[in-house]
Protein backbone atom coordinates (compact mmCIF):
# COMPACT_ATOMS: atom_id res chain seq x y z
CA UNK A 1 0.00 0.00 0.00
CA UNK A 2 1.23 3.49 -0.75
CA UNK A 3 2.47 5.64 2.12
CA UNK A 4 -0.02 8.38 1.33
CA UNK A 5 -2.93 5.93 1.73
CA UNK A 6 -1.53 4.19 4.76
CA UNK A 7 -0.79 7.43 6.59
CA UNK A 8 -3.47 9.83 5.37
CA UNK A 9 -2.57 13.53 5.46
CA UNK A 10 -5.83 14.46 7.14
CA UNK A 11 -4.50 12.94 10.37
CA UNK A 12 -2.34 16.05 10.70
CA UNK A 13 -5.11 18.44 9.72
CA UNK A 14 -6.53 19.14 13.17
CA UNK A 15 -3.16 20.04 14.65
CA UNK A 16 -2.21 22.22 11.71
CA UNK A 17 -5.51 24.09 11.63
CA UNK A 18 -5.61 24.79 15.36
CA UNK A 19 -1.99 25.89 15.46
CA UNK A 20 -2.31 28.02 12.34
CA UNK A 21 -5.48 29.74 13.47
CA UNK A 22 -4.36 30.65 16.99
CA UNK A 23 -0.56 30.93 16.77
CA UNK A 24 0.40 31.85 13.22
CA UNK A 25 -2.56 33.91 12.00
CA UNK A 26 -2.35 36.39 14.91
CA UNK A 27 1.35 36.80 14.18
CA UNK A 28 0.64 37.61 10.56
CA UNK A 29 -2.37 39.88 10.92
CA UNK A 30 -0.46 41.52 13.77
CA UNK A 31 2.14 42.63 11.26
CA UNK A 32 -0.66 44.18 9.21
CA UNK A 33 -2.10 45.98 12.23
CA UNK A 34 1.28 47.43 13.13
CA UNK A 35 0.93 49.79 10.13
CA UNK A 36 -2.35 51.18 11.52
CA UNK A 37 -3.62 53.32 14.40
CA UNK A 38 -5.76 50.50 15.85
CA UNK A 39 -6.81 51.32 19.41
CA UNK A 40 -9.63 50.80 21.88
CA UNK A 41 -10.72 54.41 21.55
CA UNK A 42 -11.83 54.55 17.95
CA UNK A 43 -13.89 52.22 15.80
CA UNK A 44 -11.94 53.19 12.71
CA UNK A 45 -8.62 51.65 11.87
CA UNK A 46 -6.51 53.83 9.59
CA UNK A 47 -3.30 53.10 7.74
CA UNK A 48 -0.48 55.17 9.24
CA UNK A 49 2.55 53.79 7.47
CA UNK A 50 5.66 53.38 9.56
CA UNK A 51 4.57 55.70 12.39
CA UNK A 52 4.42 52.94 15.00
CA UNK A 53 7.84 51.62 14.09
CA UNK A 54 9.30 55.15 14.22
CA UNK A 55 7.80 55.53 17.69
CA UNK A 56 9.06 52.19 18.91
CA UNK A 57 12.59 52.78 17.66
CA UNK A 58 12.80 56.48 18.53
CA UNK A 59 14.98 57.69 21.37
CA UNK A 60 12.12 59.70 22.93
CA UNK A 61 10.17 56.67 24.02
CA UNK A 62 11.49 54.08 26.40
CA UNK A 63 11.15 51.10 24.08
CA UNK A 64 14.85 50.84 23.29
CA UNK A 65 15.43 50.59 27.02
CA UNK A 66 12.93 47.72 27.26
CA UNK A 67 14.68 45.95 24.41
CA UNK A 68 17.99 46.46 26.21
CA UNK A 69 16.49 45.09 29.45
CA UNK A 70 15.16 42.03 27.65
CA UNK A 71 18.56 41.32 26.11
CA UNK A 72 20.30 41.89 29.46
CA UNK A 73 17.86 39.53 31.18
CA UNK A 74 18.39 36.92 28.47
CA UNK A 75 22.18 37.20 28.56
CA UNK A 76 22.63 37.18 32.32
CA UNK A 77 20.15 34.41 33.10
CA UNK A 78 21.41 32.22 30.25
CA UNK A 79 25.03 32.50 31.34
CA UNK A 80 24.22 32.05 35.03
CA UNK A 81 21.83 29.12 34.59
CA UNK A 82 24.12 27.33 32.16
CA UNK A 83 27.23 27.97 34.25
CA UNK A 84 25.70 27.03 37.60
CA UNK A 85 23.77 24.18 36.03
CA UNK A 86 26.97 22.76 34.55
CA UNK A 87 28.89 23.07 37.83
CA UNK A 88 26.09 21.36 39.74
CA UNK A 89 25.69 18.68 37.11
CA UNK A 90 29.40 17.89 37.24
CA UNK A 91 29.38 17.82 41.03
CA UNK A 92 26.18 15.84 41.45
CA UNK A 93 26.09 13.39 38.57
CA UNK A 94 28.09 10.78 40.48
CA UNK A 95 29.09 9.87 44.05
CA UNK A 96 26.27 11.63 45.84
CA UNK A 97 24.12 10.00 48.51
CA UNK A 98 20.34 10.30 48.08
CA UNK A 99 20.91 11.63 44.59
CA UNK A 100 17.36 11.01 43.46
CA UNK A 101 16.10 13.10 46.34
CA UNK A 102 18.46 15.96 45.51
CA UNK A 103 17.68 15.90 41.82
CA UNK A 104 13.98 15.76 42.52
CA UNK A 105 14.18 18.75 44.83
CA UNK A 106 16.35 20.82 42.51
CA UNK A 107 14.10 20.19 39.52
CA UNK A 108 10.97 21.05 41.49
CA UNK A 109 10.94 24.86 41.01
CA UNK A 110 10.34 24.36 37.31
CA UNK A 111 7.12 22.41 37.87
CA UNK A 112 5.69 25.11 40.13
CA UNK A 113 3.68 27.89 38.54
CA UNK A 114 5.76 30.99 37.82
CA UNK A 115 2.97 32.95 39.43
CA UNK A 116 3.44 31.11 42.71
CA UNK A 117 7.22 31.42 42.60
CA UNK A 118 6.76 35.14 42.02
CA UNK A 119 4.28 35.60 44.87
CA UNK A 120 6.41 33.72 47.37
CA UNK A 121 9.46 35.74 46.43
CA UNK A 122 7.62 39.03 46.83
CA UNK A 123 7.25 37.98 50.44
CA UNK A 124 10.81 36.66 50.82
CA UNK A 125 12.29 39.81 49.29
CA UNK A 126 10.13 42.24 51.27
CA UNK A 127 12.60 44.74 52.79
CA UNK A 128 10.96 45.04 56.23
CA UNK A 129 9.51 41.64 56.87
CA UNK A 130 10.96 39.37 54.22
CA UNK A 131 12.89 36.22 55.03
CA UNK A 132 16.04 37.25 53.16
CA UNK A 133 16.61 40.47 55.09
CA UNK A 134 15.65 38.77 58.37
CA UNK A 135 18.26 36.13 57.63
CA UNK A 136 20.92 38.75 56.82
CA UNK A 137 20.11 40.63 60.03
CA UNK A 138 20.15 37.38 61.97
CA UNK A 139 23.67 36.48 60.88
CA UNK A 140 24.99 39.99 61.44
CA UNK A 141 25.12 41.13 57.84
CA UNK A 142 22.77 44.05 58.46
CA UNK A 143 24.64 46.18 55.91
CA UNK A 144 23.76 43.74 53.13
CA UNK A 145 20.01 44.14 53.58
CA UNK A 146 18.36 45.74 50.58
CA UNK A 147 15.07 46.92 49.21
CA UNK A 148 15.33 44.04 46.82
CA UNK A 149 12.41 44.75 44.51
CA UNK A 150 11.93 48.51 44.94
CA UNK A 151 15.47 49.93 44.80
CA UNK A 152 15.96 50.94 41.16
CA UNK A 153 19.62 49.96 41.25
CA UNK A 154 19.08 46.34 42.21
CA UNK A 155 15.46 45.44 41.37
CA UNK A 156 16.38 43.96 38.00
CA UNK A 157 19.20 41.98 39.60
CA UNK A 158 16.71 40.53 42.09
CA UNK A 159 14.30 39.56 39.31
CA UNK A 160 17.11 37.82 37.45
CA UNK A 161 18.18 36.15 40.69
CA UNK A 162 14.73 34.65 41.19
CA UNK A 163 14.74 33.43 37.62
CA UNK A 164 18.14 31.81 38.12
CA UNK A 165 16.85 30.15 41.30
CA UNK A 166 13.94 28.80 39.31
CA UNK A 167 15.74 27.64 36.19
CA UNK A 168 19.10 26.25 37.28
CA UNK A 169 17.76 22.91 38.46
CA UNK A 170 16.10 22.27 35.12
CA UNK A 171 19.33 22.95 33.21
CA UNK A 172 21.24 20.82 35.69
CA UNK A 173 18.85 17.92 35.15
CA UNK A 174 19.27 18.06 31.38
CA UNK A 175 23.06 18.20 31.72
CA UNK A 176 23.15 15.31 34.21
CA UNK A 177 21.26 13.14 31.72
CA UNK A 178 23.81 14.23 29.11
CA UNK A 179 26.80 13.46 31.36
CA UNK A 180 25.47 10.04 32.35
CA UNK A 181 25.04 9.21 28.65
CA UNK A 182 28.80 9.50 28.08
CA UNK A 183 30.18 5.94 28.01
CA UNK A 184 32.27 5.11 31.07
CA UNK A 185 35.01 3.44 29.02
CA UNK A 186 36.35 6.87 28.01
CA UNK A 187 36.91 7.81 31.64
CA UNK A 188 38.45 4.43 32.43
CA UNK A 189 40.87 4.74 29.54
CA UNK A 190 41.76 8.28 30.60
CA UNK A 191 42.38 7.13 34.17
CA UNK A 192 44.74 4.43 32.96
CA UNK A 193 46.62 7.11 31.03
CA UNK A 194 46.84 9.10 34.27
CA UNK A 195 44.56 11.99 33.28
CA UNK A 196 43.58 14.45 36.00
CA UNK A 197 39.99 15.38 36.75
CA UNK A 198 40.28 18.64 34.86
CA UNK A 199 41.88 16.95 31.86
CA UNK A 200 39.01 14.48 31.77
CA UNK A 201 36.54 17.35 31.79
CA UNK A 202 38.40 19.22 29.06
CA UNK A 203 38.95 16.30 26.73
CA UNK A 204 35.96 14.04 27.37
CA UNK A 205 33.04 15.57 29.24
CA UNK A 206 32.99 19.00 27.65
CA UNK A 207 33.32 17.94 23.99
CA UNK A 208 30.77 15.14 24.44
CA UNK A 209 28.40 17.49 26.24
CA UNK A 210 28.60 20.28 23.68
CA UNK A 211 25.42 19.40 21.74
CA UNK A 212 23.43 19.19 24.97
CA UNK A 213 24.90 22.48 26.18
CA UNK A 214 23.95 24.07 22.86
CA UNK A 215 20.36 22.96 23.32
CA UNK A 216 20.15 24.25 26.89
CA UNK A 217 21.52 27.61 25.75
CA UNK A 218 18.97 27.76 22.94
CA UNK A 219 16.15 26.96 25.37
CA UNK A 220 17.33 29.63 27.81
CA UNK A 221 17.68 32.30 25.14
CA UNK A 222 14.20 31.57 23.78
CA UNK A 223 12.73 31.71 27.27
CA UNK A 224 14.60 34.90 28.16
CA UNK A 225 13.48 36.84 25.10
CA UNK A 226 9.85 35.91 25.76
CA UNK A 227 9.90 36.42 29.54
CA UNK A 228 6.75 37.98 30.93
CA UNK A 229 5.09 36.30 33.88
CA UNK A 230 7.90 36.38 36.44
CA UNK A 231 8.65 40.07 35.84
CA UNK A 232 4.94 40.87 35.84
CA UNK A 233 4.37 39.27 39.24
CA UNK A 234 7.57 40.48 40.94
CA UNK A 235 7.80 44.11 39.83
CA UNK A 236 5.44 44.67 36.89
CA UNK A 237 8.26 46.56 35.20
CA UNK A 238 8.86 48.95 38.08
CA UNK A 239 10.35 50.84 39.77
CA UNK A 240 10.16 53.46 37.04
CA UNK A 241 10.47 50.99 34.11
CA UNK A 242 13.81 49.77 35.49
CA UNK A 243 12.73 46.15 35.06
CA UNK A 244 10.44 46.63 32.04
CA UNK A 245 10.91 43.96 29.37
CA UNK A 246 9.27 43.69 25.94
CA UNK A 247 6.28 41.63 26.98
CA UNK A 248 5.44 43.57 30.15
CA UNK A 249 5.42 46.65 27.92
CA UNK A 250 3.11 44.87 25.45
CA UNK A 251 0.73 43.95 28.26
CA UNK A 252 0.64 47.54 29.51
CA UNK A 253 -0.27 48.84 26.07
CA UNK A 254 -2.87 46.13 25.73
CA UNK A 255 -4.51 47.10 29.03
CA UNK A 256 -4.41 50.77 28.06
CA UNK A 257 -6.09 49.99 24.74
CA UNK A 258 -3.04 51.06 22.70
CA UNK A 259 -3.32 48.03 20.46
CA UNK A 260 -1.27 49.32 17.53
CA UNK A 261 1.82 49.90 19.64
CA UNK A 262 1.43 46.57 21.38
CA UNK A 263 1.13 44.71 18.13
CA UNK A 264 4.10 46.58 16.65
CA UNK A 265 6.49 45.36 19.34
CA UNK A 266 5.00 41.87 19.12
CA UNK A 267 5.48 41.88 15.35
CA UNK A 268 9.12 42.93 15.61
CA UNK A 269 9.62 40.05 18.05
CA UNK A 270 7.63 37.68 15.83
CA UNK A 271 9.73 38.33 12.73
CA UNK A 272 12.96 38.26 14.69
CA UNK A 273 12.08 34.98 16.41
CA UNK A 274 10.85 33.30 13.23
CA UNK A 275 14.22 33.99 11.65
CA UNK A 276 16.37 32.80 14.55
CA UNK A 277 13.82 30.13 15.36
CA UNK A 278 14.22 28.63 11.93
CA UNK A 279 17.89 27.95 12.62
CA UNK A 280 17.25 26.82 16.17
CA UNK A 281 14.61 24.33 15.07
CA UNK A 282 17.13 22.96 12.61
CA UNK A 283 19.48 22.33 15.53
CA UNK A 284 16.72 20.83 17.67
CA UNK A 285 15.37 18.52 14.97
CA UNK A 286 18.65 17.76 13.20
CA UNK A 287 18.99 14.13 14.17
CA UNK A 288 15.41 13.11 13.57
CA UNK A 289 15.14 14.69 10.15
CA UNK A 290 18.42 13.29 8.89
CA UNK A 291 17.71 9.74 10.05
CA UNK B 1 47.16 14.08 51.77
CA UNK B 2 47.06 10.86 49.83
CA UNK B 3 44.64 9.95 47.06
CA UNK B 4 42.32 8.09 49.42
CA UNK B 5 41.92 11.07 51.71
CA UNK B 6 41.37 13.35 48.77
CA UNK B 7 38.61 11.11 47.57
CA UNK B 8 36.88 11.16 50.96
CA UNK B 9 37.12 14.96 51.25
CA UNK B 10 35.81 15.32 47.72
CA UNK B 11 32.90 13.01 48.49
CA UNK B 12 32.11 14.95 51.67
CA UNK B 13 32.17 18.32 49.95
CA UNK B 14 29.94 17.10 47.15
CA UNK B 15 27.33 15.84 49.57
CA UNK B 16 27.40 19.02 51.64
CA UNK B 17 26.96 21.07 48.46
CA UNK B 18 24.03 18.89 47.43
CA UNK B 19 22.29 19.46 50.76
CA UNK B 20 22.89 23.22 50.74
CA UNK B 21 21.44 23.62 47.26
CA UNK B 22 18.49 21.37 48.06
CA UNK B 23 17.72 23.39 51.18
CA UNK B 24 17.80 26.65 49.20
CA UNK B 25 15.39 25.11 46.72
CA UNK B 26 13.07 23.99 49.52
CA UNK B 27 12.85 27.37 51.33
CA UNK B 28 9.81 28.79 49.48
CA UNK B 29 7.76 25.62 49.67
CA UNK B 30 8.55 25.15 53.35
CA UNK B 31 7.47 28.73 54.04
CA UNK B 32 4.18 28.11 52.29
CA UNK B 33 3.43 24.91 54.17
CA UNK B 34 4.30 26.36 57.60
CA UNK B 35 2.35 29.56 57.13
CA UNK B 36 -0.73 28.01 55.58
CA UNK B 37 -1.57 26.47 58.97
CA UNK B 38 -1.05 29.58 61.12
CA UNK B 39 -3.87 31.71 62.50
CA UNK B 40 -3.95 35.30 61.20
CA UNK B 41 -2.39 36.93 64.27
CA UNK B 42 0.79 34.85 63.91
CA UNK B 43 1.16 35.56 60.26
CA UNK B 44 1.64 39.21 59.31
CA UNK B 45 4.73 38.06 57.48
CA UNK B 46 5.99 34.72 56.29
CA UNK B 47 8.49 33.25 58.71
CA UNK B 48 9.91 29.88 59.57
CA UNK B 49 8.47 30.09 63.07
CA UNK B 50 6.34 27.00 63.49
CA UNK B 51 2.65 27.70 64.13
CA UNK B 52 1.79 27.84 67.85
CA UNK B 53 -1.78 26.88 67.12
CA UNK B 54 -2.28 24.79 64.03
CA UNK B 55 -5.47 25.77 62.26
CA UNK B 56 -7.28 24.60 59.18
CA UNK B 57 -9.47 27.67 59.17
CA UNK B 58 -7.39 29.37 56.45
CA UNK B 59 -8.43 26.74 53.96
CA UNK B 60 -12.14 27.11 54.61
CA UNK B 61 -11.76 30.91 54.53
CA UNK B 62 -10.05 30.97 51.13
CA UNK B 63 -12.51 28.51 49.67
CA UNK B 64 -15.41 30.73 50.80
CA UNK B 65 -13.93 34.19 50.26
CA UNK B 66 -11.83 33.42 47.22
CA UNK B 67 -14.53 31.20 45.65
CA UNK B 68 -11.75 28.72 45.10
CA UNK B 69 -14.01 25.73 44.55
CA UNK B 70 -15.18 27.29 41.32
CA UNK B 71 -11.65 28.18 40.18
CA UNK B 72 -10.37 24.74 41.07
CA UNK B 73 -13.01 23.19 38.83
CA UNK B 74 -12.21 25.66 36.05
CA UNK B 75 -8.52 24.79 36.21
CA UNK B 76 -9.38 21.11 36.15
CA UNK B 77 -11.64 21.54 33.10
CA UNK B 78 -9.10 23.67 31.21
CA UNK B 79 -6.12 21.47 31.94
CA UNK B 80 -7.81 18.14 31.20
CA UNK B 81 -9.67 19.28 28.07
CA UNK B 82 -6.59 20.96 26.63
CA UNK B 83 -4.57 17.85 27.42
CA UNK B 84 -7.01 15.53 25.63
CA UNK B 85 -7.14 17.79 22.55
CA UNK B 86 -3.38 18.23 22.41
CA UNK B 87 -2.52 14.59 22.91
CA UNK B 88 -5.01 13.28 20.34
CA UNK B 89 -4.31 15.86 17.62
CA UNK B 90 -0.61 15.88 18.43
CA UNK B 91 -0.12 12.13 18.27
CA UNK B 92 -2.04 11.86 14.97
CA UNK B 93 0.07 14.60 13.43
CA UNK B 94 3.36 13.27 14.81
CA UNK B 95 2.49 9.82 13.45
CA UNK B 96 1.85 11.03 9.90
CA UNK B 97 4.93 13.30 9.87
CA UNK B 98 7.18 10.63 11.24
CA UNK B 99 5.95 7.88 8.90
CA UNK B 100 5.79 9.80 5.63
CA UNK B 101 8.87 12.00 5.72
CA UNK B 102 8.47 13.36 2.20
CA UNK B 103 9.86 16.78 1.48
CA UNK B 104 6.45 18.42 1.83
CA UNK B 105 5.65 16.58 5.06
CA UNK B 106 9.01 17.52 6.58
CA UNK B 107 8.38 21.14 5.70
CA UNK B 108 4.97 21.06 7.40
CA UNK B 109 6.53 19.36 10.42
CA UNK B 110 9.12 22.15 10.65
CA UNK B 111 6.36 24.73 10.29
CA UNK B 112 4.51 23.21 13.23
CA UNK B 113 7.57 22.79 15.42
CA UNK B 114 8.52 26.41 14.76
CA UNK B 115 5.68 27.09 17.19
CA UNK B 116 8.02 26.15 20.05
CA UNK B 117 10.00 29.25 19.21
CA UNK B 118 7.68 31.92 17.88
CA UNK B 119 6.07 34.26 20.35
CA UNK B 120 2.31 34.75 20.53
CA UNK B 121 1.09 38.16 19.39
CA UNK B 122 -1.46 38.49 22.20
CA UNK B 123 -2.87 41.77 20.94
CA UNK B 124 -3.69 40.47 17.47
CA UNK B 125 -4.78 37.15 18.99
CA UNK B 126 -7.50 39.05 20.81
CA UNK B 127 -8.82 40.16 17.43
CA UNK B 128 -8.87 36.55 16.21
CA UNK B 129 -10.62 35.46 19.40
CA UNK B 130 -13.26 38.17 18.98
CA UNK B 131 -13.92 37.38 15.33
CA UNK B 132 -14.30 33.67 16.11
CA UNK B 133 -16.41 34.48 19.21
CA UNK B 134 -13.94 32.65 21.42
CA UNK B 135 -12.90 35.63 23.52
CA UNK B 136 -13.85 35.33 27.19
CA UNK B 137 -15.27 31.82 26.73
CA UNK B 138 -14.20 28.52 28.26
CA UNK B 139 -13.95 26.67 24.92
CA UNK B 140 -11.83 29.55 23.64
CA UNK B 141 -9.28 29.26 26.41
CA UNK B 142 -9.20 25.46 26.03
CA UNK B 143 -8.54 25.66 22.28
CA UNK B 144 -5.89 28.29 22.93
CA UNK B 145 -4.09 26.05 25.40
CA UNK B 146 -4.33 23.19 22.93
CA UNK B 147 -2.86 25.33 20.16
CA UNK B 148 0.13 26.56 22.16
CA UNK B 149 1.00 23.08 23.47
CA UNK B 150 0.76 21.32 20.11
CA UNK B 151 4.20 22.23 18.72
CA UNK B 152 6.15 20.76 21.64
CA UNK B 153 3.84 17.75 21.91
CA UNK B 154 4.28 16.91 18.21
CA UNK B 155 8.04 17.38 18.54
CA UNK B 156 8.14 15.06 21.56
CA UNK B 157 5.92 12.34 20.06
CA UNK B 158 7.62 12.44 16.66
CA UNK B 159 10.76 11.00 18.24
CA UNK B 160 8.81 8.23 19.96
CA UNK B 161 6.78 7.24 16.89
CA UNK B 162 10.01 6.86 14.93
CA UNK B 163 11.04 4.09 17.33
CA UNK B 164 8.02 1.90 16.49
CA UNK B 165 9.05 -0.38 13.61
CA UNK B 166 7.09 0.03 10.38
CA UNK B 167 6.97 -3.77 9.90
CA UNK B 168 4.07 -3.68 12.33
CA UNK B 169 2.10 -1.38 10.04
CA UNK B 170 2.62 -3.67 7.08
CA UNK B 171 1.59 -6.75 9.04
CA UNK B 172 -1.57 -5.00 10.24
CA UNK B 173 -2.47 -3.89 6.72
CA UNK B 174 -2.03 -7.41 5.39
CA UNK B 175 -4.41 -8.56 8.13
CA UNK B 176 -6.97 -6.13 6.76
CA UNK B 177 -6.56 -3.11 9.05
CA UNK B 178 -7.52 0.31 7.64
CA UNK B 179 -5.38 3.37 8.37
CA UNK B 180 -7.67 4.54 11.16
CA UNK B 181 -7.77 1.20 12.94
CA UNK B 182 -4.05 0.80 12.41
CA UNK B 183 -3.41 4.05 14.25
CA UNK B 184 -5.94 3.75 17.06
CA UNK B 185 -5.71 0.00 17.73
CA UNK B 186 -2.07 -0.74 17.02
CA UNK B 187 0.08 2.38 17.19
CA UNK B 188 -1.59 4.28 20.04
CA UNK B 189 -1.37 1.42 22.57
CA UNK B 190 2.33 1.08 21.78
CA UNK B 191 2.80 4.81 22.32
CA UNK B 192 1.19 4.70 25.76
CA UNK B 193 4.24 5.64 27.90
CA UNK B 194 5.05 8.54 25.59
CA UNK B 195 1.44 9.66 25.57
CA UNK B 196 1.47 9.72 29.36
CA UNK B 197 4.61 11.86 29.28
CA UNK B 198 3.05 14.28 26.82
CA UNK B 199 -0.22 14.37 28.78
CA UNK B 200 1.42 15.01 32.14
CA UNK B 201 3.53 17.87 30.77
CA UNK B 202 0.53 19.34 29.01
CA UNK B 203 -1.64 19.15 32.11
CA UNK B 204 0.99 20.74 34.35
CA UNK B 205 1.75 23.54 31.91
CA UNK B 206 -1.91 24.40 31.53
CA UNK B 207 -2.58 24.15 35.25
CA UNK B 208 0.31 26.52 36.01
CA UNK B 209 -0.33 29.04 33.23
CA UNK B 210 -1.94 32.40 33.87
CA UNK B 211 -1.02 34.69 30.97
CA UNK B 212 -3.77 33.50 28.61
CA UNK B 213 -6.59 34.05 31.13
CA UNK B 214 -4.99 37.38 32.06
CA UNK B 215 -5.48 38.52 28.47
CA UNK B 216 -8.58 36.64 27.41
CA UNK B 217 -10.84 35.94 30.39
CA UNK B 218 -12.51 39.02 31.87
CA UNK B 219 -15.13 37.41 34.05
CA UNK B 220 -13.91 36.13 37.39
CA UNK B 221 -16.23 33.12 37.41
CA UNK B 222 -14.20 31.68 34.52
CA UNK B 223 -10.79 32.24 36.12
CA UNK B 224 -8.49 29.31 36.81
CA UNK B 225 -6.73 28.90 40.16
CA UNK B 226 -3.64 30.87 39.16
CA UNK B 227 -5.49 34.02 38.19
CA UNK B 228 -7.82 33.70 41.16
CA UNK B 229 -4.83 33.58 43.49
CA UNK B 230 -3.25 36.57 41.83
CA UNK B 231 -6.42 38.55 42.32
CA UNK B 232 -6.78 37.28 45.87
CA UNK B 233 -3.22 38.43 46.57
CA UNK B 234 -4.20 41.92 45.44
CA UNK B 235 -7.11 41.99 47.91
CA UNK B 236 -5.49 40.36 50.94
CA UNK B 237 -1.89 41.47 50.53
CA UNK B 238 -1.18 41.39 54.26
CA UNK B 239 -2.90 38.07 55.03
CA UNK B 240 -0.08 35.71 54.19
CA UNK B 241 -1.78 32.87 56.04
CA UNK B 242 -4.65 33.03 53.54
CA UNK B 243 -2.37 33.49 50.55
CA UNK B 244 -0.28 30.52 51.63
CA UNK B 245 -3.35 28.34 52.07
CA UNK B 246 -4.44 29.44 48.63
CA UNK B 247 -1.07 28.66 47.09
CA UNK B 248 -0.89 25.31 48.83
CA UNK B 249 -4.25 24.26 47.38
CA UNK B 250 -2.99 25.17 43.90
CA UNK B 251 0.36 23.46 44.33
CA UNK B 252 -0.90 20.22 45.87
CA UNK B 253 -2.09 18.62 42.62
CA UNK B 254 1.13 19.71 40.92
CA UNK B 255 3.37 18.35 43.64
CA UNK B 256 1.40 15.12 43.91
CA UNK B 257 1.65 14.71 40.16
CA UNK B 258 5.35 15.54 40.25
CA UNK B 259 6.07 12.95 42.92
CA UNK B 260 4.05 10.24 41.15
CA UNK B 261 5.11 11.04 37.58
CA UNK B 262 8.60 12.42 38.15
CA UNK B 263 10.07 9.99 35.66
CA UNK B 264 7.69 11.06 32.90
CA UNK B 265 8.05 14.77 33.61
CA UNK B 266 11.83 14.84 33.77
CA UNK B 267 12.15 12.34 30.92
CA UNK B 268 9.77 14.30 28.71
CA UNK B 269 11.24 17.70 29.26
CA UNK B 270 14.79 16.50 28.78
CA UNK B 271 13.96 14.38 25.72
CA UNK B 272 15.05 16.13 22.59
CA UNK B 273 17.64 18.10 24.53
CA UNK B 274 19.85 15.09 25.07
CA UNK B 275 20.78 12.80 22.24
CA UNK B 276 22.63 9.98 23.96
Amino acid sequence: MKKSKLYPWYFALGAILLYTALCVVPGIIGIGYSFTDWSAYSKEVNFVGLDNFKKVFSADDNYLGYIKNTLLFTGVTTVAKTGLGLLLALALSRNVKAKNFHRGVMYMPSVLSVLIVGLVFTSILNPKTGFLNELLRGIGLESFTQKWLTDPAIAFGSVMGVDIWRGTGYIMTILIVGILAIPNVYYEAASIDGASGFQKFKSITFPMLKPTLAVTIVLNVLYGLKVFDLVYVLTNGGPGHKTEVMYTAVFKQFSQGLYAEGTTISSVMFVFMVIIGFFMIKILTKDEVVE
Amino acid sequence: MNARHKKIVNYGLKNILAWIISLIMLIPLTLIVINAFKPAEECFTMTFALPKNITLENFSTVIEKGKLGRSFLNSLVYASSATVITVILGSMAAYVFSRRRGKAMNAIYMYLVLGIVIPINYVALMKVMQVTHLNNTMPGIILLYGAIQLPFTVFLLYGFVSKIPTDLDEAAIIDGCGPIRLFFNIILPLLKPSLITAAVLCFLNTWNEFVMPLYFLNSSEKWPMTLAIYNFFGQFEKSWNLICADILLTCLPVIAMYIICQKYIVGGSTAGAVKG
